[in-house]
């Protein structure tokens, strides 16, 4: 495996350029998918049928923590790499389980969201804006706890392996992948939530 | 070579057999689908005209440039495209598609409207809606309902508002003009018109299940004075449509032409306006129901208007 | 008792029995032969693991040829059922079983495949690459796509087919009227094998923008590989609005949402919208690698460079944009207005445009060259009259006031299968014969290639030209029978004789495979057709690692001039080949995928838990593993090479 020293160490090798574009790619599908779900949500944000509006289910302060949070792991993710690429291996642990902290966190939150959801009557049947408005936020929570758990093996990987073209090219990518969900969450929060709530 | 010449005389064949107009949708009898006919006629031609453009130069380049017919040590030049042979390949379909785009926004905005030549008449309207698998035609105006057939008189704009009581359907009379879905949470129109009486073919064109094939109606174009002898004769003659009878015809399955002296529209109202959208939610929350139809209102309003 | 129930077929016929059993015995008859020949270890180390594109594509032809057939015999079904009026062969729910299964099979588990199986052999050999970016992704992608298939055609047997339509629009396709488990096989098999297409989409973009030869700008490319990289574009944003619609049509139908219901403030439009939105790309997604395989195989046989290269890729940027332009152009009828009928009816005709750039290009590309007819180029000459014709038909079915009179009628069934056939269907058995020696490393028998063209092409006339008529005529699509009175008997009748042409024209394809398997000389060139692209540089077959050193590239037809001025385009001596290994994780992923769709589709709850966690241990496994493949040293290359002639 040719390795090249000159640059960052998640682009060092042939493979790690080729996975890093690829992942790129991968979210300009992921784009398209939640793409899809916020055009669903605004065709069916009106049919309430007779269940409730997004006014008088959503409250601001769970939001307003679940934003906190995201926004902030995405900071801390972003100095996780940036302690990669200065070869702090220790600092780097350190930032990358405090971001998958945060998103513990926020998917804490969420958890408790839908519950009051379901509580006040909002859940999946009610009506097609409780559902695309559920699947939405579901995705968006999926691709989260999918996150954590990709997040605490790639941590697993370096603290054993160390930080290897592989390991950093893993942890990259992955910072690519939280930015994006956090992206989302911003969209996510402007678009259903501020919106629905004004 | 055979086969090309095979292929022309099939496409020739085809359209003399198209112009021999004994095919429903190329034989109007009304304005609507006599605009559609013009249409269909009018892009044929023009895409005939291309199809014989290609077939030519096709032709040409087989009998010319076979290997066959060269010889043995000719070695094919390099060439590398032509700025005028391409600017013309991209110029004459631009104009044509130009071309043929007006003429589609124009018979678009006919076709949406009430018929030429009709507009200063009173039209007449009619509620098509479609169950499994059979169509119910109620004359709000007249308060009579048909089931698997209509009675609709010439000379008067006809303005079909269509919607479905299950699965999308499609209402078709191929010779008085195309076709537009029913659908069960908005009102779509249909605006047709009849030049002459006759007996036509109508059907449901979009597939629904089981008894799509059988799902059609048979509409009789009688002259004004015949239809309001009709409308009389049903009134006096036939039953009341009941709401549990309506239930019962609701029911899947085919049924024959039935006749009734009283709509469905009062007790079972179409999705238009305030019924639109359809919510078969609780209705305890009275207030967001109410905010809620509001909008729909709008928003049917939007999507039923055709002329904007 | 209750249990087994669901797993029984709905609406049985002796048809289906008999086809059980057939089904059954051929399974045994593999097994036993794999058996008792002792292949299984050849298979498994082989094919089932491989991670190698050549072989991956090999697998995916076969995959699609199989499925060719499966789609082949509904489409005689339907044939033979409108064949006469009022035929009692098939009875209406088996009809509607049997065009939505031929539409589904056709479209996404036997056009897919087709173009996946040539992009996957050609693309990295023809851009001088010794495999795709991720060839542990390429298997998973093919492995998906073929549990997919697999999962669909198992409603055949178990628990009923689907039987809304390929276009499975709701509320028809809801739980309240269809109510058997048939659309939830649909919802969940496409969706598996979708996931597949997306992953391969990636996967050769990357392929595409990052390993060509050194000196291929991409203006430099191979046209195939062109419409390659623009198809998988097109993919990666189109695929997902599927993905999405499937999700949401899922949800619908087993966990109670109303998304695409009448009820609870479902809106039935918004699947019919999501559909064709991903759809109409789809149609594209088909069309614009057969393109790609014309514009390799014209200027092969014509002996000259393809015209207008610019203008053809020009053309094919502007056509994978406006096909998401186009959607609603396929209800005009919705009764969305005149205003948004005429926005979708302009950008509709305006395809056209770019189309007949390409069209006039291949013809011009025939202009001073030397044509020779061999059967991939009378493919070609077949397909572009036939192909013209089914594509002006689109135009006119553009125009919307005059599509009211052609929607849901067999016009436009005609309209779609002469583009589809001549478009996709010449242009896989085109590149299947074009490409067959450098996969198999023998050529197919010419005078039954050139018979089956002939047949395939005449069946498609017979079979699809009637349909104009009997549309303009009042014939819908989708009716299991009509009335002798409707006159429609007639065209019904040729459509079937069609039909019956084309059936033989495969079946003659197939024995040419089987005749030319047996008997065709294996001692043959590296480029036995006198081509242009760099997949020709490669001894036929090609070897594991495509070639032994990286070419290099400074011209569009750099093989071909290569050849002409007797240079070499392969410098500097032997290294080391790094490979990858062969890995088992794709295929056991893919069966648990399986698994988890057939638990999904019978609400099978605990099932349906334990195969996702399986599927999420795999991903762990393939996480935490180190896989550093092998490498292929000089010298063990040298030998390869001097064995089977070397790279020239």
């Amino acid at each position: 495996m040719k390795v090249n020293h000159t640059g960052p160490l998640e682009y060092s090798t042939e493979q790690n350029n080729l996975n890093i574009l690829g992942f790129w790619i991968f979210i300009g599908a992921e784009i398209m998918l939640f793409a899809t779900l916020f055009a669903s949500y605004f065709t069916l944000v009106d049919r309430t049928a007779g269940g409730p509006t997004g006014a008088e289910i959503f409250e601001i302060t769970p939001v307003l923590i679940e934003t906190i949070l995201l926004l902030t792991s995405s900071f801390t993710i972003g100095l996780a790499v940036h302690a990669m690429r200065l070869a702090n291996k220790k600092a780097m642990l350190t930032f990358f389980a405090i971001t998958l902290l945060l998103g513990l966190a926020f998917l804490g939150v969420e958890i408790y969201e839908f519950v009051h959801y379901v509580h006040v009557g909002a859940g999946l049947g009610t009506s097609a804006f409780t559902a695309i408005l559920l699947t939405t936020l579901g995705t968006h929570g999926a691709h989260v706890t999918f996150g954590l758990f990709w997040g605490i093996f790639i941590m697993m990987q370096i603290k054993k392996r160390g930080l290897t073209p592989q390991t950093a090219n893993k942890s990259f990518i992955f910072s690519l992948y939280w930015h994006f969900l956090d992206v989302v969450w911003i969209f996510i929060f402007s678009f259903v939530y501020l919106k629905g709530m004004m | 070579m055979k086969k090309k010449w095979a292929l022309l005389s099939m496409m020739f064949f085809t359209i003399s057999v198209l112009a021999g107009c004994d095919l429903l949708v190329l034989d109007p009898k009304g304005p609507q689908a006599e605009r559609q006919a013009s249409d269909i006629f009018l892009s044929m031609g023009i895409m005939s005209f291309i199809v014989l453009v290609v077939f030519g130069i096709l032709i040409y380049m087989l009998v010319k440039y076979r290997a066959s017919k060269q010889s043995e040590d000719y070695n094919p030049p390099h060439v590398e495209g032509n700025k005028y042979v391409e600017a013309i390949i991209v110029i004459i379909p631009v104009i044509i598609v130009t071309f043929l785009s007006f003429v589609s926004v124009k018979s678009n905005y006919i076709v949406e409207s009430t018929p030429a030549g009709y507009e200063d008449r009173e039209p007449l309207v009619i509620y098509a809606s479609s169950s499994d698998w059979k169509w119910h035609f109620s004359y709000p105006e007249e308060d009579i309902e048909t089931v698997n057939y209509l009675y609709i008189p010439t000379n008067r704009p006809l303005e079909f508002k269509l919607y479905s009581h299950g699965p999308i359907t499609s209402f078709w009379i191929p010779q008085l003009g195309g076709q537009k879905y029913a659908m069960s949470d908005m009102v779509t129109t249909l605006h047709l018109a009849a030049d002459e009486p006759g007996e036509l073919m109508g059907r449901n064109a979009n597939f629904s299940g089981k008894g799509f094939a059988e799902n059609t109606f048979n509409v009789n174009v009688v002259t004004p004075m015949d239809f309001e002898e009709w409308v009389d004769e049903v009134k006096q003659t036939a039953e009341p449509l009941t709401e549990e009878k309506f239930a019962e015809l609701l029911e899947p399955g085919h049924l024959g032409q039935l006749t009734f002296s009283s709509t469905h529209l009062e007790f079972a109202p179409p999705p238009e306006g305030e019924n639109g959208g359809h919510h078969h939610g609780s209705s305890s929350e009275e207030e967001a129901e109410m905010e809620h139809e509001d909008e729909t209102k709008n928003e049917h309003t939007d999507s039923s208007e055709h002329h904007h | 008792m209750e249990f087994f129930e669901r797993f029984a077929i709905p609406h049985p016929s002796p048809l289906i029995y008999a086809s059980m059993v057939a089904i059954g015995l051929t399974v045994i008859a593999i097994i036993a032969g794999l058996t008792y020949f002792k292949k299984w270890g050849y298979l498994w180390r082989e094919w089932l693991t491989t991670v190698d594109h050549k072989r991956i594509g090999i697998m995916y032809l076969f995959s699609a040829l199989l499925m060719l057939f499966r789609g082949g015999v509904d489409a005689i079904m339907m044939r033979a059922q409108l064949a006469v009026p009022e035929n009692t062969f098939l009875d209406a729910q088996h009809y509607n079983e049997v065009f939505t299964t031929h539409g589904v099979v056709m479209i996404i588990f036997m056009a897919m495949p087709f173009i996946m199986a040539l992009m996957n052999f050609v693309v990295p050999l023809q851009i001088g690459a010794r495999d795709v970016a991720f060839p542990r992704l390429n298997a998973l992608s093919f492995w998906l796509f073929f549990m997919g298939a697999m999962l669909f055609n198992v409603s055949f047997v178990i628990g009923g087919s689907p039987d809304a339509g390929w276009t499975s629009y709701f509320p028809l396709a809801g739980n309240d009227l269809s109510t058997s488990v048939g659309t939830n096989y649909y919802m969940i098999a496409i969706q598996i094998a979708g996931l597949g297409t997306l992953m391969t989409g990636i996967n050769f973009i990357a392929t595409i923008f990052k390993m060509r030869a050194p000196g291929m700008t991409l203006m430099k490319m191979p046209m195939f590989t062109w419409a390659s990289l623009i198809t998988n574009v097109i993919i990666v944003f189109a695929f997902p609005v599927l993905t999405v619609a499937l999700a949401m049509g899922t949800f619908d139908r087993l966990f109670g949402t109303h998304f695409f219901a009448t009820t609870n403030g479902g809106m039935d439009m918004l699947w019919a919208n999501l559909f064709w939105i991903w759809g109409h790309p789809e149609v594209y997604i088909l069309i614009l690698p057969a393109f790609g395989i014309y514009s390799e195989i014209i200027p092969t046989f014509a002996g000259r460079n393809l015209y207008g290269y610019k203008s053809m890729v020009f053309s094919m940027v502007i056509i994978s944009l406006l096909s998401f332009l186009v959607w609603a152009h396929h209800f005009f009828t919705m009764g969305q207005g005149a205003f948004a009928n005429s926005i979708f009816s302009i950008t509709t005709m305006a395809i056209a445009v770019p189309t007949g750039i390409k069209i006039f290009n291949w013809l011009f590309t025939l202009w001073k060259g030397k044509i020779r007819i061999t059967t991939p180029m009378l493919y070609s000459m077949l397909f572009i009259p036939i192909f013209t014709i089914g594509g002006v038909t689109g135009v006119m079915l553009g125009m919307s006031a005059a599509d009211y009179q052609y929607h849901n009628t067999m016009f436009l069934v005609a309209h779609f299968h002469l583009v589809i056939i001549p478009g996709v269907v010449f242009a896989m058995l085109a590149g299947l014969t074009y490409w067959w020696p450098k996969m198999f490393g023998f050529m197919l028998n010419e005078r039954l290639g050139k018979w089956a063209a002939w047949l395939v092409a005449s069946g498609t006339i017979v079979a699809f030209f009637p349909m104009f008529i009997s549309g303009l005529d009042g014939q819908a699509r989708r009716m299991y029978t009509y009335s002798e009175s409707t006159g429609f008997g007639i065209w019904n009748m040729l459509s079937f004789v069609g039909a019956g042409i084309l059936a033989i024209g495969f079946v003659l394809i197939v024995y040419n495979i089987y005749y030319s398997t047996r008997y065709a000389s294996r001692d043959i060139p590296a480029d036995p057709w006198n081509a242009r692209s760099l997949e020709w540089a490669t001894p036929s077959p090609t070897p594991a690692y495509n070639f032994a050193i990286t070419p290099e590239v400074d011209s569009r037809d750099a093989f071909w001039n290569a050849k002409r001025s007797k240079k070499s385009l392969f410098k500097g001596g032997y290294k080391d080949i790094h490979m990858p290994n062969n890995s088992g994780g794709p295929i056991i992923m893919s069966a648990i995928f399986f698994v988890l769709g057939f638990a999904l589709i019978f609400s099978l709850w605990t099932v349906a838990i334990i195969a996702a966690v399986g599927i999420a241990g795999c991903l762990i496994y393939r996480s935490f593993e180190q896989d550093h493949g092998y490498h292929i040293t000089a010298d063990e290359l040298k030998e390869m090479e001097d064995n089977n002639g070397g790279a020239k």
